[in-house]
């Protein structure tokens, strides 16, 4: 006689559905650990509720998947249909439509897929808004004297910068805005630290980053909330992020991207005796600067009045040579010279040369002008001689002298 | 004036002083200006008092920086 202890066994102890259901979750948990699942995205849903849900399958078979909403904000984005993906999840019985299902909460895509697709879907975003346009970038301060740096307050990135920063220039405040770098919160944390860093609106440039890590513990820096909190930053930002392959989506949106926050830390920092050789320097320029031009000045205040000596001596010789040259022509018009010689001019009785044998007549009176006196005369007898025309002259008598 | 406007003034100062087109009058003028730019920038460099803080908002709008022990 068979003994029916066992629930199910016998029409009297039917079990209810949910029993059922709730036995074969318990079952299934229990024989599967959380396990990697591969196989092809097909009929994705992403519900209001949040949750995402799909299936899985391969040649021959299929297996239905849920992604719950609070794991769906770890995963970058929601796969493609037809994608070819990698799941971790936990193999269950759904009770409502009484259906095994996997629930999973990792997904990754071959190669980069999902990382890439929600790397690619922020960018467009920034870019449609004009955010990665690179003539927004401003330059950086060359010698900032506060710097604020948004960070993890126990992670290497603060420890390098301050070790940089306080190494190059020991005078320059450091200022630490301490965020979550990684997790869920780190988003809205790095946007409420870089709006503290805004608000307060004291430091000079910040920079905002994190230490090496893998690709999700770097995730928060691809968010387009943080994104946008730098653009807004009324601050110069320089952004260090991981080490030097890792691009961030807040590396295209900062002003300046650093590989690493050492390298962060020296951009925004010149080095103390450079800054103060660059000053002496100047001091230098402006002092030979002037003194150059006074040098400039003198000379040339030398070499025009040496200019003006020499025109104005030039100016005095031309006039002597002019009064020479017009003496010496007076002197050889001047009769007197002529007379000097022994030769006498005849004057008329107003004094008025008688150069021509045709003004005399006989009987007309007449002076002759000699070197040391005046002789008075009359015309005698007055003998025209033709010009070389052969005639004989015409003579005209009667001249007579009279001492 | 900031340190870093006081360098860039001086900056743009001594490359005019640099121009053949400058009056002496006006040479003079930059170059009394680039001094007092010069004293004012030395004086900053010899402040040394960095020092790391944190920056705590007390509430909205109302900031202090305190010192860190890291």
């Amino acid at each position: 006689m068979r003994v029916s202890s066992a629930r199910g066994d016998s029409p009297e102890t039917a079990l209810a559905i949910a029993e059922v259901t709730s036995a074969a979750k318990d079952v299934l948990e229990g024989a599967f650990p959380p396990m990697w699942v591969r196989g092809e995205v097909t009929n994705f849903t992403a519900h209001r509720n949040g949750h995402w849900y799909f299936t899985l399958r391969d040649k021959t078979a299929q297996i239905s998947c849920v992604v719950w909403s609070r794991d769906t904000l770890r995963i970058p984005a929601p796969p493609d249909e037809g994608m070819q993906v990698t799941t971790r999840g936990q193999l269950s019985v759904f009770p409502g439509q009484g259906k095994m299902q996997l629930m999973i909460n990792a997904i990754e895509a071959e190669g980069e897929g999902l990382w890439r697709k929600q790397f690619e879907k922020t960018r467009a975003a920034l870019e449609k808004d004009g955010l990665l346009d690179p003539s927004r970038r401003r330059p950086i301060p060359r010698f900032p004297r506060r710097v604020a740096i948004v960070t993890s307050p126990d992670g290497a990135a603060l420890r390098d910068v301050i070790a940089v920063i306080s190494r190059r220039n020991p005078g320059v405040e450091i200022i630490v805005v301490p965020a979550t770098v990684q997790g869920e919160a780190a988003p809205a944390s790095l946007v409420a630290a870089l709006g503290r860093v805004a608000r307060w609106n004291a430091a000079d440039v910040v920079i905002i980053g994190r230490g090496g890590g893998s690709r999700e513990d770097l995730w928060a820096f691809n968010d387009e909330r943080v994104a946008r909190a730098i653009a807004a930053c009324p601050i110069p930002t320089i952004s260090a992020v991981g080490h030097e392959v890792d691009i961030t989506i807040a590396d295209l949106v900062a002003d300046f991207r650093a590989a690493t926050p050492s390298a962060a830390a020296e951009r925004a920092v010149p080095v103390l005796s450079e800054v103060v050789a660059s000053v002496r320097s100047l001091g230098r320029v402006l002092l030979e600067g002037v003194v150059g031009r006074l040098r400039d000045s003198t000379r040339e205040l030398r070499q025009f009045s040496r200019d003006l000596a020499v025109r104005s001596q030039r100016v005095v010789e031309r006039r002597r040579a002019r009064v020479q040259e017009l003496a010496a022509t007076i002197e050889a018009l001047s009769p007197l010279a002529t007379l000097a010689r022994g030769y006498a001019v005849a004057l008329n009785e107003r004094g008025g040369a008688l150069g021509s044998a045709a003004l005399f007549a006989p009987g007309m009176p007449f002076a002759l002008e000699l070197r040391d006196g005046r002789v008075h005369a009359t015309a005698d007898d007055v003998k025209v001689r033709q010009p070389a025309t052969g005639t004989a002259p015409v003579r005209r008598s009667g001249v007579r002298g009279k001492a | 004036m900031t340190f870093e406007k006081n360098l860039e003034r001086l900056e743009q100062i001594a490359a005019s002083l640099d121009r053949d087109d400058l009056s002496l009058d006006q040479a003079l003028t930059l170059f009394e200006e680039g001094i007092a730019n010069l004293k004012s920038a030395t004086k900053e460099l010899e402040r040394a008092e960095g020092k790391v803080k944190l920056l705590v908002e007390k509430a909205e709008g109302v900031f202090e920086v305190s010192d860190d022990d890291g």
